[in-house]
């Protein structure tokens, strides 16, 4: 068959997908309101600078130097001070009730601990049901008084940091969170959006009842699944420009390598989620039903691609698993070109990985759809 | 080519067509010469759709063969499918789409060039009545509007061959006189138009009948053919004391059925009774029922009546 014949098709189920989108308002708004709202949501909430834990003080030595040092602890404003406590029960109903999330203990010999070099001065307490003790630790290290002592009450405090929870790794006072998050959050909010977005491209057709009829006409598979993609990916594109624009400007993260790489990349990556979102269309009766799956789709991106939790700490299998989605391999490539000004060149082994996926999906999507109704 | 053309437009052979346990089409043979207008008659779940899916190659079948225009359905579908326009039962064009932008669609998929593509739409819009439309949304038309739409959509190729799933079924009656006087239009340009339904005015305006009956193909003919040679004897009663009659009838063994129409009552009897006519005579005089018993010419429901009687008689039998 003459490939302009299948070219035309292609590109007026393009046509189509673009003006069925223009029409419908509710999917327009989210083309521009999703990437807007997640970008500020996870730009401004996911933090992991500690800032005003509810937090409850035992002073137990009760001397000037250590109402010095309380002082000193709500000036860091890492602790908001909202109870002063006598004893170590009542402190310890404080935290079980959740009223507060640290605990300081001012030991009474606080002042001769202060200059010694074996014990440590302060004792902390912290709620480990809350996912911010890195922070806490970090920030009550850094208080003056303890720095002033010599660095050896800091060497303790991070002994008991350290042997309590090994987490010090996560937080990293040299580097702002915006600029560890903005660039994964391309990925992640094209991730979120593209899959839902072409997870009801066939589905929609069959429940309204367009299936029927475009199955019956000479539209082959290939032209179909490509013609839908393709809005789609000016789409994921528009949302990548929007994203840089709101990085740059709010959260002041500017992108250090090409703008070209950084555009091929996220098409490579936009198309490679679309194609796991025809999967999903195919394999789904109803939009319903699509949507769900296109939700259990993007969760393991979420958690398992390194933007959420480190990499490193995951076990095996699920390292397996983050191997095979995209969006590891995205925030790999777009970390790079973005904060260290990596180039195309150096990224090939995520290319190739992203293409395969494209490719693998695309051929499972066309042989699920077939162009019969049984 | 031409020798093609001169053999059926369908032919099918034992097409046979399973969902699990029940047996939705039931072994049936057609065939369908090119340039007419063949009808599928039966109740909802007859097996209507399902043979016009298999035949467009929408629903492999499940035993037996067919061919559409001289293509096997199993493995040239798409060969067929660019000499065939099918409208499925629901309508299935875009809603959020203007007339204009789907037929354009349609055109597109067709592999029409974009100067056929335009004077071929213009062609449609006029015939159709659709100019007036042209920019409207399918969605905000009316049922004869939309099924206009959906013919014009099915023709825009010039398809060889029609498939039409009851396309009248959300159509008001003058919608429908002006839609078959389209396909009268499109018959004698020469296309074969496969058409279901469960009107019998509609049915009876076809070149030639199938009626369907739980999957199987229970009489076929000229709709005049299929009366004619209805294997029933009708008659109809006029006058007074119409309940008494119809319940006395009722009792008799030999009448297949007895429906009220209006002032008069249509009965069914079997074929094989002597002086049928007279027998009735003499029951109702006997009753002291002032009726008039006359002999009529069987109409299309009548065949329906008893096609689809027999069938059930014969089920009962095997069951």
């Amino acid at each position: 068959m003459a490939s302009w014949l299948r070219t035309r098709r292609t590109m007026a189920v393009a046509a189509k997908e673009v003006r069925q989108l223009a029409r419908d308002l509710v999917t327009g708004g989210l083309i521009v309101g999703v990437p807007l709202m997640q970008m500020l949501l996870f730009g401004y909430a996911i933090n992991f600078d500690v800032r005003h834990l509810n937090t409850a003080v035992l002073d137990a030595a009760n001397t000037s130097m250590s109402r010095q040092f309380v002082a000193e602890l709500r000036a860091t404003q890492v602790a908001d001070i909202v109870a002063q406590v006598r004893s170590k029960p009542e402190l310890a109903a404080l935290m079980r009730a959740g009223r507060v999330a640290v605990g300081v203990v001012i030991p009474a010999d606080f002042e001769r601990r202060l200059q010694e070099n074996q014990r440590s001065a302060v004792q902390l307490l912290v709620d480990g049901s809350q996912p911010s003790l890195a922070g806490v630790i970090a920030g009550v290290a850094q208080m003056p008084m303890l720095q002033r002592a010599g660095g050896s009450a800091l060497a303790n405090t991070k002994r008991l940091a350290t042997s309590r929870i090994s987490v010090r790794t996560l937080y990293n006072p040299e580097l702002r969170t915006a600029v560890q998050i903005v660039p994964t959050l391309i990925g992640v909010i094209l991730s979120m959006t593209m899959v839902i977005f072409t997870a009801g491209a066939i589905v929609r057709e069959r429940e309204r009842g367009n299936l029927e009829l475009l199955i019956a006409t000479p539209l082959g598979r290939l032209e179909l699944m490509v013609g839908k993609l393709l809005p789609f990916i000016a789409i994921g594109l528009i949302q990548t420009t929007l994203i840089l624009i709101v990085g740059r400007y709010l959260f002041r993260v500017p992108v250090i390598g090409h703008l070209v790489d950084l555009y091929v990349s996220a098409m490579l990556f936009i198309a490679a989620t679309l194609a796991l979102g025809l999967v999903v269309s195919t394999l789904a009766k109803t939009q319903f039903q699509a949507f769900q799956l296109a939700f259990v789709t993007m969760l393991p991106s979420l958690l398992l691609s390194g933007f959420m939790f480190p990499f490193a700490g995951m076990p095996q299998a699920a390292q397996w698993i983050a191997e095979i989605l995209p969006l590891t391999h995205f925030n790999v490539m777009v970390r790079g070109i973005v904060l260290r000004g990596a180039g195309l060149s150096e990224l090939w082994p995520q290319i190739g990985k992203l293409s395969l996926f494209f490719f693998v999906m695309m051929f499972f999507a066309i042989s699920r759809f077939q162009k019969r109704l049984d | 080519m031409t020798e093609v053309a001169a053999v059926n437009a369908i032919s099918a052979r034992g097409l046979t067509r399973r969902f699990g346990a029940r047996l939705a089409v039931d072994c049936v043979n057609l065939d369908i010469p090119p340039g007419r207008i063949y009808g599928f008659l039966g109740p909802n779940g007859s097996g209507k759709s399902t043979t016009l899916r298999m035949l467009c190659g929408l629903l492999r079948p499940s035993a037996g063969s067919a061919r559409v225009l001289g293509l096997d359905v199993a493995r040239e579908a798409e060969a067929i499918r660019l000499q065939m326009g099918y409208m499925p039962q629901r309508f299935s064009l875009w809603d959020d789409l203007t007339v204009l932008e789907n037929l354009r669609f349609m055109a597109q998929i067709y592999g029409l060039n974009a100067s056929l593509a335009k004077t071929r739409i213009a062609a449609r819009l006029r015939d159709y009545s659709l100019a007036s439309l042209s920019d409207q949304r399918a969605a905000t038309m009316s049922g004869g509007q939309r099924q206009r739409l959906a013919l014009a959509a099915a023709t825009i190729h010039e398809p060889r061959l029609l498939l039409l799933d009851e396309p009248t079924s959300a159509v008001d009656p003058q919608s429908r006189r002006d839609f078959w006087e389209r396909l009268f239009t499109l018959a004698n340009a020469g296309t074969t138009i496969l058409v279901s339904t469960h009107y019998m005015d509609e049915a009876e305006r076809c070149h030639g009948l199938a009626i369907l009956a739980e999957g199987r193909l229970v009489a076929e003919g000229t709709p005049r053919k299929l009366m004619l040679e209805i294997d029933a004897e009708v008659f109809e009663l006029e006058g007074e004391g119409l309940p008494a009659a119809q319940a006395l009838l009722r009792q008799l063994p030999w009448i297949q059925g007895v429906a009220q129409l209006g002032m008069r009552l249509h009965v069914l009897a079997s074929r094989g009774v002597t002086d049928s006519l007279q027998l009735i005579d003499r029951l109702l005089q006997q009753q002291a029922i002032a009726a008039k018993v006359a002999r009529v010419q069987a109409n299309l429901e009548d065949v329906f009546v008893v096609a689809t009687r027999q069938r059930a008689v014969r089920t009962a039998a095997h069951g």
